[in-house]
C-alpha cells in the first residue's frame, strides 16, 4: 500500500475511535447529570407524575443495567439516532441537519478568509520585521487576540448597522424582500459579512502570529541565501522558497483549530441571530434541552474530526516527506 | 543569527531586568495592577451590591449618579465592572490552577514513566484536544447547572491538555539528565524524584503557559456568562454584555464598557505572559524582536 494511503487509513481508524469515545463520554454525561434522566425527560415533555416517570423509565430502558443501556445508546448513535427533543417535538438529528448549512457556510468562509488574511499579514510582518508595519500588525493582532468575539460582533453591529447603516445586523436574508437569483445570493452574502468578519478576526490574529514566527525561523536559512544569491526576484523567494517551507506549522495548527471556530459560532450566531447549530445550542441552553446539547456536542466533534482528517490530507500533499506515524 | 538573540543585557540581567526590557510587559503589569486594585477595593468604591438599582434606567455615561451610565434596570455599570473584576480574576486564577494540577500531573506521569502509561495518557489527551472545547464547556456548565464550581471545573477540564503536553515534554527530556540518574542511584523514590528533582526544573515554561492560560480562562468565562451560563449570584462582565445585547441600538454603553474591561484584562495578562516568557526562558527569546 502506498505510504499516503496507509497514513490516511491510520487516521481514519483513529477518527472513528475518537467519535466512539465521545459518544461514550456523552452517555455518561447524561447519567452524571443531577437528577434522574427519566424525570428530566418527563419535565421536558411537560408532565411529571410518578406513573409517567416510571413509564418513561421502562420505555427508554433506564431500569436496565448501565452496560446494557450503553449498548443500546451506542447502537442508536451508529444509526444516527441522537434522541428526541420534546421541547421542539422533533428528532434531534433532523434539527441538527436543518441548522448545519448555515453554521458550515459561516465557519468555512471565516476559516478560509482568516487563513488567507493571516498568512498574508504574517508574511508581510515577518519580511519587514522591526519596521512600523510589523509593529502595527503585531499590535492589532494582540488586541484582536484579547477581545471577546461576542463583543466584537456587537461593536461591529453598532458601527456598521446602527450608525452607518451599511450592513444588515440580523438573520440570513431580508425577510419579505422577495429577491431571486443573483440578488438573493448578494443579499445572503451581505448578511454574512459582519458574522464572518467577527469570527474570522480572532483567528486571523492567531494565524498572523503563527505565520510571522514560522517565517522568521525560515527566512535566514541557507537555501534562502542561495536563492537570493542566484538573483531570484524577491516575490519568488518569498512565495516559493520561504512560504512553502514556513507554511506547514501554520496549516497544522490552523487545521486543528478549525474545530474551535464551531465553538465560536455559538457566540456569533447568538449575536447575529443566525439560525445555525450555534443558535440551536443557545436555545437548548436556555431551555435546558440536554438531548439537543449532547447531539450538538457529538456533531461538532464529528465536524472537528473531519477537519483534522482534511488537515492531514493537505499536510501530506504540501509536504511529500510526510512520516507515517507509528 | 539576528542581533536580538545575542543582545547583551542592558538593564541588569536578573529576572526583573529581563522582564522590564519588554516594554509591553511593563505596560501590561501596570494595567493588571490597576485591575487587581479595582477588584480588591470594589466594596469600598461601590459598597452597594452591583445588583441594586441606584439610578434611573438607561442613564447615559457621565450622568450624575452613574459615571459609566446605568443599565436597563438602573444598575450602575461602573459598579458592575468593579465587582465583575473579582469574578473574572477569581475564575481565571482558580480554573487555571485546577488545569495546571490536572495537566502537570498527567504530563509528569506520562513523561516520567513512558511506555504504556505514556501511550494511554497521550491518547486521552488527544481525545480532549479534539473535542471542540467551548462546546464541551457549554455542555458541562449547562448540565451541571451554572455555579462558581461548575464553571471553574468546566474551564479547567477543557484547558489542561496543552499543559499536559508541555509537562510531558519537559519531564521526558529531564528524565535522562545526569542529576536525575544521580537521584535514582541514591535510591530516591519515584515520587521524590518527580516532585523534588524534575518539577522544580521544569517550572518556568509551565508558569509562562499558565499565565497565558489565565487570559484564555477569563475569555472563556466571559463567553459562558454572555450565553447566560454564569453563576446567577455573581455579577460578571460577560453577563453584563449579554444582558445589554438586545438594547444595543438604544444604549451602546451598557455593552461597550464591560467589553473594554474584558479586553484590557486579557490583553494585560497576555503581555505579562510574554514578559514572563522573555524573563524565564531567555534561551527561547523570540527572533525578530527589535
Amino acid at each position: 500500500m502506498p505510504r499516503i494511503a496507509l497514513f490516511i487509513s491510520q487516521r481514519l481508524v483513529k477518527a472513528v475511535f475518537v467519535i466512539l469515545a465521545i459518544a461514550v463520554f456523552n452517555f455518561f454525561l447524561v447519567h452524571a447529570a443531577p437528577g434522574d434522566p427519566a424525570a428530566v425527560m418527563a419535565g421536558e415533555a411537560g408532565a411529571a407524575d410518578a406513573k409517567f416517570v416510571e413509564q418513561l423509565r421502562q420505555q427508554f430502558g433506564l431500569d436496565r443495567p448501565l452496560y446494557e443501556q450503553l449498548g443500546t445508546y451506542m447502537s442508536k448513535v451508529v444509526q444516527a439516532d441522537l434522541g428526541y427533543s420534546y421541547r421542539q417535538q422533533r428528532p434531534v438529528f433532523d434539527l441538527l441537519m436543518d441548522r448545519l448549512p448555515v453554521t458550515l457556510s459561516l465557519t468555512l468562509t471565516a476559516f478560509v478568509l482568516a487563513l488567507l488574511g493571516g498568512i498574508a499579514l504574517g508574511t508581510l510582518a515577518a519580511m519587514r520585521a522591526g519596521t512600523w508595519s510589523d509593529t502595527a500588525i503585531t499590535v492589532v493582532g494582540l488586541t484582536a487576540y484579547a477581545t471577546p468575539i461576542f463583543w466584537i460582533g456587537l461593536m461591529l453591529i453598532l458601527l456598521f448597522s446602527v450608525n452607518l447603516g451599511w450592513l444588515p445586523a440580523f438573520g440570513t436574508e431580508s425577510i419579505g424582500a422577495g429577491y431571486t437569483g443573483w440578488d438573493a445570493f448578494l443579499d445572503r452574502a451581505r448578511h454574512l459579512v459582519l458574522p464572518v468578519t467577527t469570527l474570522g478576526l480572532f483567528y486571523m490574529a492567531v494565524y498572523t502570529r503563527l505565520t510571522r514566527a514560522s517565517i522568521l525561523e525560515v527566512r535566514d536559512m541557507d537555501f534562502v541565501k542561495t536563492a537570493r544569491a542566484k538573483g531570484l526576484p524577491e516575490w519568488r523567494i518569498v512565495s516559493v522558497h520561504i512560504l512553502r517551507n514556513a507554511i506547514l506549522p501554520v496549516i497544522t495548527v490552523a487545521g486543528f483549530q478549525a474545530g474551535h471556530l464551531i465553538g465560536g459560532s455559538i457566540l456569533i450566531e447568538t449575536v447575529f441571530a443566525l439560525p445555525g447549530i450555534g443558535r440551536l445550542a443557545f436555545e437548548a441552553v436556555l431551555q435546558r434541552d440536554y438531548q439537543v446539547l449532547l447531539g450538538i456536542f457529538l456533531l461538532t466533534s464529528v465536524v472537528v474530526v473531519v477537519f483534522n482528517l482534511l488537515t492531514d490530507l493537505i499536510y501530506s500533499l504540501v509536504d511529500p516527506r510526510i512520516e507515517v506515524a507509528p | 543569527m539576528t542581533a536580538a538573540t545575542i543582545a547583551p543585557a542592558r538593564k541588569g540581567s536578573g529576572f526583573w531586568g529581563a522582564f522590564a526590557r519588554n516594554k509591553g510587559a511593563v505596560i501590561g503589569l501596570a494595567f493588571l495592577t490597576l485591575i487587581v486594585l479595582m477588584a480588591a477595593f470594589a466594596d469600598v468604591l461601590y459598597p452597594d451590591s452591583p445588583w441594586d438599582m441606584t439610578a434611573m434606567p438607561f442613564q447615559p455615561p457621565l450622568s450624575e449618579d452613574a459615571l459609566l451610565g446605568s443599565d436597563t434596570l438602573g444598575r450602575d455599570i461602573a459598579a458592575g465592572i468593579a465587582h465583575g473584576a473579582r469574578v473574572s480574576l477569581l475564575i481565571g486564577l482558580t480554573s487555571t490552577a485546577v488545569a495546571v494540577l490536572i495537566g502537570v500531573f498527567l504530563g509528569a506521569v506520562s513523561g516520567f514513566y513512558g511506555g504504556r502509561v505514556d501511550d494511554l495518557v497521550m491518547r486521552f489527551t488527544e481525545l480532549f484536544q479534539t473535542i471542540p472545547n467551548f462546546v464541551l464547556a457549554v455542555v458541562l456548565v449547562a448540565i451541571f447547572t451554572p455555579s462558581l464550581t461548575s464553571i471553574v471545573l468546566a474551564i479547567a477540564i477543557v484547558s489542561w491538555p496543552p499543559l499536559a503536553r508541555l509537562a510531558r515534554g519537559e519531564f521526558m527530556s529531564l528524565r535522562s539528565r545526569e542529576f536525575v540518574h544521580a537521584a535514582v542511584t541514591t535510591g530516591q523514590s519515584n515520587m521524590t524524584i518527580i516532585w523534588r528533582q524534575i518539577l522544580p526544573n521544569s517550572l518556568s515554561p509551565i508558569i509562562v503557559s499558565a499565565s497565558l492560560m489565565v487570559a484564555t480562562a477569563i475569555l472563556l468565562e466571559s463567553s459562558l456568562s454572555f450565553l447566560g451560563l454564569g453563576d446567577p449570584n455573581l455579577m460578571s462582565w460577560g453577563y453584563m454584555v449579554g444582558a445589554a445585547r438586545t438594547v444595543i441600538r438604544q444604549a451602546w454603553w451598557m455593552s461597550f464598557f464591560p467589553g473594554i474591561a474584558i479586553l484590557l484584562t486579557v490583553l494585560a495578562l497576555n503581555l505579562v505572559g510574554e514578559g514572563l516568557n522573555d524573563a524565564l526562558n531567555p534561551k527561547l527569546a523570540r527572533k525578530g524582536r527589535s
